[in-house]
């Protein structure tokens, strides 16, 4: 570890560098520039300091879009990790039906998230929808229009069936990496199934699981699309999520300088969340071994 | 308007913001050229993981970041106040993590 790294390979990255400047620098440090400023368009400028801050960091509106946001990236991790893991645990490891699983597992990774958001709209809708004139003929009264509870189960439904997917192949892939050696020696030890999970089949899985994690929680963070096409953030603005409110502010009401403030505050939160899970992942099988030649 | 030069108005660049960003381009600058002159490597600080001067400055310009938010929302501007604790804060990142 005493051998200074060399970093002149850096150079050879330079086309990307300039690349990323020109598709996401150059715009970050616009954003920066109207965050501090108020324009009515026409590239007409007036300087408003921190007030666009001061105003976001106090307003109700954010911190409901903020817990909005975080309460539904939990519930949509809290399902789909153990379910991903569930599903992966079942899916046979040879024979002819694992192509079948395979290519059923990935049917909905392959649908462009409108389409996601229309088939959902479309399946829950009271009057024609197979799920919500079901539901209503069964007597449960199920509104999503109306009802934010509805809406939210909704929505979350509609993300649990569509990336649970990525978890489950993703953990699988993992699954798979296993000898049948340690299944043995677990047999041999006439260990209990909650033993092999615990002990073989789980540390087996924790990178993949890391990184199925750190993407359904970015995605869910930014999740955008679905929940427009489905309930348009309503009912009220029950499922008006963090970027949802970003647009209706940026878009809807042209108050660009506020929304550059919110759209700041929202990249600072992702950058940090991407630093902390990227931490995570790079030294989580790194120190394991450490320990072990200390101890 | 459009005389053939380079039309940069809808930048709307201040001078503040200008200062923050050279500010930022002269710090990597800096600690690029320090790289290249003295290279280090990477150490493990109170974190439990290695970390380059490079993460350093990463955490420092982040952690700044928040704490002039948080300055921001408890006591409102000006941010002087904010920028000192970010000071002691960066010092405090390089000298332990």
């Amino acid at each position: 570890m005493d051998k200074p790294v060399n970093h002149r390979a850096w150079f050879m990255v330079m086309p990307v560098v300039i690349l990323v400047a020109f598709s996401a620098v150059i715009p970050l440090m616009t954003v920066v520039n109207y965050s501090i400023q108020d324009t009515f368009g026409n590239n007409q400028f007036f300087w408003a300091g921190l007030e666009w801050f001061e105003q976001i960091l106090s307003s109700e509106r954010f911190h409901n879009a903020l817990l909005r946001q975080f309460v539904f990236s939990f519930i949509i991790l809290a399902i789909e990790v153990p379910l991903g893991i569930l599903v992966a645990l079942s899916m046979p490891k040879r024979g002819w039906t694992v192509s079948l699983c395979l290519v059923v597992m990935a049917l909905p990774l392959l649908i462009p998230w409108n389409v996601v958001g229309t088939i959902w709209q479309i399946f829950g809708r009271v009057d024609i929808g197979l799920l919500g004139a079901a539901l209503n003929e069964l007597g449960i009264g199920y509104n999503y229009t109306q009802n934010w509870l509805d809406a939210w189960i909704t929505v979350i439904v509609m993300d649990v069936w569509h990336w649970t997917s990525l978890v489950a192949l993703l953990c699988y892939a993992g699954l798979v990496s296993i000898p049948e050696a340690h299944y043995h020696a677990a047999r041999i030890d006439s260990a209990s199934r909650w033993k092999v999970f615990r002990y073989i089949e789980l540390p087996k899985m924790n990178r993949v699981l890391l990184i199925a994690i750190l993407l359904r929680f970015m995605d869910s963070f930014m999740i955008y699309t679905e929940p427009f096409v489905v309930t348009g953030g309503g009912p009220g603005n029950s499922t008006t999520f963090f970027s949802i409110d970003l647009v209706k502010m940026a878009i809807g009401q042209f108050d660009l300088g506020p929304a550059a403030a919110f759209s700041l505050i929202y990249f600072l939160i992702i950058l940090l969340l991407s630093w902390v899970f990227y931490t995570v992942m790079t030294n989580v099988g790194v120190e394991l071994p450490r320990r072990e030649k200390e101890s | 308007m459009n005389d053939g030069s380079l039309n940069l108005d809808w930048m709307a660049w201040t001078w503040p913001t200008a200062v923050f960003f050279l500010t930022i381009f002269v710090i990597l600058a800096i600690m690029t050229l320090w790289a290249a002159l003295a290279p280090q490597p990477p150490r493990v600080g109170i974190l439990r993981f290695a970390t380059t001067p490079g993460d350093r400055l990463f955490v420092s310009l982040l952690g700044a970041a928040f704490i002039c938010l948080a300055w921001l929302a408890a006591f409102g501007p000006p941010l002087w106040g904010g920028l000192a604790v970010s000071l002691v804060y960066a010092a405090a990142v390089f000298r332990w993590v």
